[in-house]
């Protein structure tokens, strides 16, 4: 029951933070409702026995991710959003499209499921469903070791080309 | 005890509030905050079917999911930067030319 309880809570501010993300004009304040959805999601996670995934999600999303996207607001001093006419459009017609197709997508879900029940204490009792971080540490350097070490090539790939992306042009050397 | 489709529920709204920043926000930084939530609600229901189906590869899916994420973040982030050097906006409804 209070797992139930803290689910909906957490729920309930994942939901909240979303909605207000669409809602706010100022990308700021967008930024800062996701790093409130983020947060909820890691204690939703620690309901589904994933520690080692909740961790991360707070240091890599709402830390990392999340200050990279501020600094970058910031930086570039992004205004309040304008309207335009196709952002009209795609109010009349997104909006209710995309609820519509959420509210289908729920109602299959909960119709067509015959929904078992997952209790946190079972989850981190079952060394198959508790996600330590020794668990998955080792899952990653055995089973996951080349996707893992192709993740650490794609990585210094995308450093490469955030920073060649990001300075600024040389036209100097361009002319000579 | 918590049903297993109370998650996939949330991770649908998740996903549903990403596509709809996506379609309706015109600031390119909050379209792409919008994609990075979609990737949440995505994660959400991998970490839920991982618990389901007592398989800790989908936990490991999500760390991966992550890993793409920062670095799809730093590229894409650059991306925009470059961007409002040459255009100095960040409307995507006047970013409509692939050349200056």
């Amino acid at each position: 029951m209070l797992h139930l309880l803290l689910f909906l809570i957490f729920g309930a501010i994942c939901v909240a933070g979303a909605v207000n993300l669409l809602v706010q004009r100022h990308p700021i304040q967008s930024a800062l409702s996701l790093i409130v959805v983020m947060a909820a999601l890691a204690g939703e996670y620690l309901l589904l026995g994933a520690e080692f995934v909740a961790a991360v999600q707070v240091i890599v999303y709402a830390g990392a991710i999340m200050v990279l996207f501020v600094f970058v607001i910031m930086l570039l001093n992004a205004a309040e959003e304008e309207h335009t006419a196709g952002s009209r459009v795609a109010m009349i017609l997104g909006v209710p499209g995309v609820t519509v197709l959420g509210l289908l997508v729920a109602w299959m879900v909960v119709q067509h499921s015959n929904s078992p029940s997952v209790s946190p204490a079972a989850l981190y009792a079952d060394p198959t469903t508790h996600g330590a971080p020794a668990t998955i540490g080792t899952l990653l350097f055995s089973e996951f070791l080349l996707p893992f070490e192709i993740t650490s090539v794609l990585i210094l790939i995308a450093i490469m080309g955030a920073v060649v992306l990001a300075q600024k042009p040389q036209h100097g050397k361009e002319e000579k | 005890m918590i049903p297993l489709s109370y998650y996939l529920v949330l991770s649908a709204i998740l996903f549903a509030c990403g596509v709809t920043g996506f379609l309706i926000k015109r600031n390119i930084i909050t379209i792409f905050m919008s994609i990075e939530l979609m990737l949440n609600g995505v994660n959400l229901s991998f970490v839920a079917f991982a618990a389901q189906w007592h398989a800790l590869s989908g936990q490991v899916f999500v760390f991966f999911v992550m890993v793409v994420a920062a670095a799809e973040a730093a590229v894409g982030l650059a991306i925009i930067i470059s961007v409002y050097r040459t255009r100095e906006t960040l409307n995507v409804d006047r970013v409509n030319l692939l050349k200056l």
